[in-house]
């Protein structure tokens, strides 16, 4: 169901169809060994600090329940969320999708005179191509994640809503630190490369007056937003200079200051493998000296909202278990989805933002094994949202057709083993036939089962 | 016990040892196997395709077919999670709430291979007698959509002669993905050679799982290779003797 005037995603949400992005993806075995080693150790530790809790189970269901309640009751706790922060001082906006959010944006810092903002990292924020509507508006962005840091200076895209350069090796982020730092003394060693970019970075920290965030969760009780991360570059951007700008999607609420009890269990343990991770910050409203906005985006939510057998995708904690446990993922990475959100999650999470006739392609990204539904910590059922949304995918009219008949045939059962005999004629192709498409596609790398002198059903009636 | 058997569209038109194998070994087991004439498909390919509508009447003659029966086996882990968790939804969606209600009972009643013998009949010792190297594989859908556990691995440790060696990384999936492998046949044949590979490393000679789809997916790549590792649904190996 959608409603008129329901705006739908804009932004960094679509891209080539899956299907050839991903061909070109696998062909790159370098790729494929830095994913598979990185998801492979990621899992391994998620798995250990997962089933050490005997409580897990318990913990997922409340994260459901909670988020639940927030996206039945969302536009109450939103209201309630920007009565607080309006009263802490904090200047709340709302916008429709990524036009007016980086319109809004833009306009805030170029209001202050800032030519170079620092970023914490933030998915919202390339939800949105907030760094390409300030570059065009001739302020630099200037990325403090390390990872993100590394995506930036190579000139390449995230491909991972956790670690966005998953896909680099040690070697390939040396040269890119060489090359974008002018750094030429750098080593392999993660140390030698951390330290580059701690030196970069601390000159950006000391300099620049414009900070834009984005939050992890946003207490809808107090008006607080909280950041979580690992390296502690977020809290000096949240911190040091005078202009903060969090862009924070509508389903980021939480209730209440206690919810975060559940959800900061379950998101370190399921994004990074830790118990806890380093650095979670939560401010409300201004510090002294300091000016804060907050942007609150729809970009496709309310649409999302309005979509009973999708809204689940809005209880998303972004924690990226499901992208590090997907078997497509780990072989064609992030950028074959062409859109912020890769994996699992992005393969619903795009096309219920955008609309299905922007996404053909993602809904089928998946062999539905089921894994993702698994380790994830809100407990959405990925797998059913993917086979709703191929409900309403365009159809390739051939297909559709093979479809049609198939079903006609299968609706009754004399239909049926008439097509089963006529099939046994098959017996003359032998077992690797040229086929045609699409059938070819699976002669090209597997035989085909020879087809038997008898059906089973034939067989039962000799019996 | 009087046993319906579901043989599933593929095991009859493709795989009728699979059927066959079945029967023997609930007949072994001391039971009565009918065939309800009526049965053809339980849709599955058409849903997760996005086909639903389409697949109400497969379900619908699914639930008819099955009707009358006390108990229905199959011998596939993802028709019975079909069976299990989309069929009521599909007839429910597509305005037949009738069906939906009537498609459920018929699940409540249907049983995939291993959870029928280990769970129904709680035997895990069928009294087979397998003397090779195997290693199994847990289809996807009777890991994560039935839950189906250790009972296959139960009912094969049982076996006589039998030499179980363990498949690393048993629990990622093969690539089948039903059309997934046409639509996207290429990450679907990635993910098939990291499966064939964990195969071979095995150096056991047959590769067995309790889903006819992904065992003619992954011996369709072994028999390219000419690996000489061949395919077995578990039902032809616990009907051995
Ligand atoms: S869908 Fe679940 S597992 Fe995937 S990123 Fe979101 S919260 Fe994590």
């Amino acid at each position: 169901m959608t409603f008129i005037g329901m705006p739908r995603g804009t932004g960094n949400l679509t891209g080539a169809p899956f299907p050839e992005a991903a061909s070109e993806a696998l062909d790159n075995a370098q790729l494929r060994r830095n994913l598979a080693k990185a998801t492979g150790t990621i899992r391994a530790k998620r798995a250990a600090v997962v089933d050490e809790l005997p409580d897990w189970a318990a913990l997922r269901a409340a994260g459901a329940a909670i988020k639940d309640d927030v996206l039945a009751n969302l536009d109450t706790y939103l209201l309630r969320f920007e009565a607080a922060l309006t009263e802490r001082g904090s200047t709340v906006h709302w916008a429709r999708d990524a036009e007016e959010a980086t319109r809004i944006v833009t306009e805030l810092v170029t209001a202050t005179g800032a030519r170079e903002v620092i970023k914490v990292k933030s998915m919202a924020t390339a939800e949105i191509g907030l760094n390409e509507a300030l570059a065009a508006a001739g302020v630099a962005a200037v990325e403090t994640d390390l990872a993100e840091l590394i995506v930036q200076l190579g000139h390449d895209r995230p491909s991972h809503i956790l670690v966005p350069a998953i896909h680099r090796n040690r070697a390939e982020i040396r040269e890119i630190f060489a090359e974008g730092m002018g750094a030429t003394d750098l080593t392999d060693d993660p140390r030698v490369l951390a330290e580059a970019a701690r030196a970069h970075l601390r000159r950006k920290f000391l300099t620049v007056d414009v900070a834009v965030s984005g939050a992890n969760f946003a207490i809808a009780e107090t008006g607080g937003l909280v950041v979580v991360e690992s390296e502690g570059n977020g809290r000096m951007c949240l911190t040091l200079p005078r202009t903060l700008i969090s862009v924070v999607g509508i389903e980021k609420i939480i209730p209440a200051w206690q919810d975060l009890e559940v959800f900061l269990q379950l998101l370190p343990r399921s994004s990074t493998g830790e118990r806890m991770n380093p650095y979670t910050s939560v401010w409300t409203g201004p510090t002294e000296g300091q000016t804060s906005h907050v942007v609150l985006v729809d970009n496709g939510r309310t649409a999302t909202l309005a979509d009973p057998d999708g809204r689940a995708a809005l209880r998303c904690i972004r924690c990226s278990a499901c992208l590090n446990s997907c078997p497509v993922y780990e072989r064609t990475g992030g950028h074959a989805y062409g859109s912020t959100y890769p994996g699992p999650i992005g393969a619903v999470l795009s096309p219920q933002l955008t609309g299905i006739d922007r996404n053909p392609t993602l809904p089928y990204a998946s062999s539905l094994c089921g894994v993702c539904y698994d380790v994830c910590p809100v407990a959405i059922d990925i797998p059913s949202m993917l086979v709703h949304l191929r409900g309403r995918a365009p159809k390739p009219r051939a297909e559709a057709a093979a479809m049609r008949a198939a079903a006609w045939a299968m609706s009754d059962h004399r239909r049926w083993r008439r097509l089963l005999r006529a099939g046994r004629l098959g017996r003359a192709l032998g077992r690797r036939p040229m086929l045609p498409p699409p059938l070819s596609a699976w002669t090209r790398a597997r035989d085909l089962p020879e087809p038997p002198r008898q059906t089973f059903r034939d067989w039962w009636d000799t019996r | 016990m009087r046993v319906a058997l579901f043989v599933t569209c593929l095991v009859d038109g493709l795989f009728p040892d699979v059927g066959k194998a079945t029967v023997t070994l609930l007949e072994r087991l001391g039971h009565e196997v009918v065939v309800p004439p009526r049965q053809t498909c339980c849709g599955q390919m058409h849903i997760n395709t996005g086909y639903a509508a389409q697949a109400a009447p497969i379900v619908a003659n699914h639930v008819e077919a099955f009707a009358d029966a006390d108990v229905v086996v199959v011998p596939s882990g993802s028709c019975a999670g079909s069976i299990r968790h989309q069929h009521a939804e599909v007839a429910r969606e597509h305005g037949r709430p009738g069906l939906a209600d009537a498609a459920t009972a018929v699940a409540a009643r249907t049983y995939e291979l291993s959870e029928f013998l280990v769970d129904v009949l709680g035997v895990t010792d069928v009294g087979a007698y397998f003397p090779h190297r195997v290693t199994y594989h847990p289809t996807c859908h009777s890991l994560r959509v039935l839950g189906v556990g250790e009972r296959p691995l139960r009912l094969l440790r049982a076996v006589r002669g039998i030499d179980l060696v363990e498949l690393p990384g048993a629990e990622t999936c093969c690539g089948f993905g039903g059309t997934f492998a046409l639509k996207n046949a290429d990450t679907s044949t990635a993910m098939l050679a990291d499966k064939m590979s964990a195969v071979t490393t095995t150096g056991a000679k047959v590769l067995t799982a309790g889903d006819s789809s992904c065992l003619m997916h992954i011996g369709g790549g072994l028999a390219r290779l000419r690996s000489g590792v061949r395919t077995l649904h578990l039902a032809e190996i616990l009907a051995a003797t």
